[in-house]
């Protein structure tokens, strides 16, 4: 399979405060030195929990977001440090569908307008052609054309997210970053959009990045998973192998925590001691070591490297 | 993997099932739906209405005023002075007979052009500046944001007199100094506006869809600082009015002769007590006049947020 995407020790600050000269004071360390690949026609899922900078990764692929260190290849091309102007032509390949989806959705635009206008920015279609596509692309994602000329707060979750799923496809991405599609929306709902970016994917032959905090939504529909904590990639591996065989103490951990819909059955939970390290000031050796039941004297002094325990199942840990 | 497969099937071909009828009909439709559906749901606001309605026959009044006023408004009538409101002078008279009415229609386009436009023109320019001020930030913001401080320090009628004191008295200059003063209070409005449309999702997505700069801060920002904007244009009006006769009261703006709406009711402040009609009827016109544009205002903006019913 081609690669499509790769990151390679990506990291990226926020400046925190500011001094009386305007420099600031402390750094938010969102994500640190990650790498990894996507290939073409597959669904790789970024997991972890809230603030562990799965989004600043999406936003930093899309190019909302510039990278302080590392390169980020897209289809050959290294786009981490381009501008806004160079990166346009190569936002046609690569779109975004973002968590919330009436935010995300212009309340002034009709419908029509909103999926019209990654058309208007990347194509030279008349204005016909356009509405054809339009009307084509509310059919595709269960909408209808009578639906167009309708203004965001008409539609419901589930609706808008689907608008925004039509929107990131009229240009033919190749590419499509989906930060938390579906976290928004009920659990009913979540199905069906679910299925229907499935049935895109298929279609189309769409590549996905798929960010998440659900365990059992990225089981479903990933093909590989990356795990993040604390800005930090600890895991990657194929889908099977991460779920039947958990590395990284963190994965195991995280893994114990999704529901069973079984009253009867009894599991042993790993419960997670501590709290998050602060972002501001990085913890010295693993940045799970404070956590971690399995912790090591040098898991405090040294970062752990990457290695590949098993083929394509990345691990950062002492232990292996 | 199959089960997800099978539901594939089933979902492709139900959507290939939409009609293409609709399609027509609604590449037909998309220009002239838009303004009906606006109109429709502007008339629902009575007051509103009624306040477009008053602005409409001021509108008429500057235009064909002066040519429908009963009488010369720059005729004196020694014998006729301070003569109460009467079958042949609806309004009265002034100090030197002349018919109040028809004054206030000859002096129409003038005091309404002269607020209309100095606000316009000085809202088109504070608005440009604000949205730069609040999308680039940096050294634009700096300047725009220190340059309005640096006028509204000044009271306004001040930098109004300072401006007219430095061009020379004129109803033009007039017009300048109000454009001047309505700049930086449009200006700071705006850009607190585009500061807090900037950071919502949407324009995140627009840059994520690869609008430019222009699109983003025309179609996506801009749009979603409309109402304020109306509703602060509209109030400026009123202020405008107010703010060019007190010009003209102290010299500075249209001749004493003119019959300008401000300028006469300065002319008339001394004879309150004797002659009360030449300070209430002009006074109860400029009223009316700011508040059809208030009322105006609020139901535009009511009606341009499309969350409102």
């Amino acid at each position: 399979m081609e690669k499509i995407l790769s990151l390679k020790n990506v990291s990226k600050t926020f400046p925190v405060g500011k001094t009386l000269l305007g420099k600031p004071i402390n750094h938010v360390h969102a994500v640190n030195n990650i790498s990894f690949d996507i290939y073409e026609g597959e669904t790789f899922s970024i997991v972890g929990e809230s603030g562990c900078g799965k989004s600043t990764t999406g936003r930093l692929i899309n190019h909302l977001l510039t990278p302080d260190s590392g390169e980020i290849w897209f289809e050959g091309k290294e786009i981490s440090k381009i501008s806004q102007d160079e990166m346009r032509p190569l936002r046609k390949d690569m779109q975004m569908i973002f968590q919330d989806p009436a935010g995300s959705l212009n309340p002034r635009m009709r419908v029509c307008d909103l999926i019209e206008e990654p058309l208007l920015i990347h194509t030279n279609l008349n204005k016909e052609e356009r509405m054809k596509i339009v009307n084509e692309l509310l059919g595709i994602v269960g909408l209808s054309a009578k639906h167009a000329q309708r203004y965001p707060h008409e539609f419901s979750g589930g609706q808008k997210q689907r608008i925004g799923i039509a929107r990131a496809l009229t240009v033919n991405p190749k590419l499509i970053i989906a930060d938390e599609p579906i976290s928004a929306l009920d659990v009913s709902i979540q199905a069906q959009v679910l299925n229907l970016l499935h049935q895109l994917q298929i279609k189309y032959n769409l590549t996905y990045v798929f960010i998440s905090h659900d365990l059992s939504v990225v089981e479903m529909i990933s093909d590989r998973i990356a795990v993040m904590y604390l800005g930090f990639v600890v895991e990657t591996a194929p889908k099977e192998l991460l779920y039947k065989n958990p590395l990284h103490p963190y994965t195991e951990a995280l893994l114990s925590a999704v529901p069973i819909p079984d009253p009867s059955y009894h599991k042993d939970r790993i419960i997670l001691e501590g709290d998050i390290p602060s972002t501001i000031n990085l913890p010295k050796g693993c940045p799970f070591a404070a956590r971690c039941s399995k912790c090591k004297p040098e898991c405090l002094e040294t970062r752990p490297e990457t290695k590949e325990v098993e083929p394509g199942h990345f691990v950062s840990c002492h232990l292996y | 993997m199959s089960n997800k497969e099978q539901l594939k099937n089933e979902e492709l071909q139900q959507n290939n099932s939409f009609d293409e009828s609709y399609v027509d009909d609604n590449i037909a439709t998309v220009s002239s739906s838009k303004f009906k559906m606006f109109v429709k749901k502007f008339m629902k606001r009575k007051t509103a209405v009624i306040g477009f309605a008053i602005i409409v026959i001021l509108l008429l009044m500057a235009i064909f005023g002066p040519a429908l006023a009963p009488q010369d408004p720059a005729k004196y009538d020694y014998s006729n002075m301070f003569a109460p409101p009467s079958a042949e002078h609806w309004f009265g008279t002034d100090l030197y007979g002349r018919d109040i009415f028809s004054r206030i229609l000859a002096g129409a386009p003038l005091t309404l052009g002269v607020a209309l436009s100095s606000v316009l023109v000085g809202t088109i320019v504070g608005t440009i500046l604000g949205l730069l001020a609040g999308y680039y930030g940096g050294w634009i913001e700096m300047l725009v944001m220190r340059g309005s401080d640096v006028l509204f320090s000044f009271p306004d009628i001040l930098l109004a007199i300072a401006i007219v004191a430095l061009l020379g008295p004129g109803i033009i200059n007039v017009f300048i100094a109000v454009a001047v003063f309505t700049v930086p209070s449009i200006a700071r409005m705006m850009r607190s506006a585009t500061l807090a449309v900037k950071g919502s999702l949407y324009v995140e997505v627009a840059q994520s869809l690869g609008c430019k700069d222009a699109r983003i801060l025309f179609l996506h920002i801009f749009p979603g600082t409309t109402q304020t904007l109306i509703v602060n244009f509209t109030m400026r009006i009123g202020s405008a009015i107010m703010a060019a006769s007190g010009l003209s009261f102290l010299g500075f703006g249209a001749n004493v002769s003119d019959p300008e709406w401000g300028a006469m009711l300065s002319q008339s402040r001394s004879y309150l007590s004797t002659a009360p009609h030449m300070l209430y009827l002009p006074g109860l016109v400029i009223f009316i006049t700011v508040l059809a544009f208030n009322l105006f205002g609020d139901g535009l903006r009511d009606t341009l947020d499309p969350k409102i019913k």
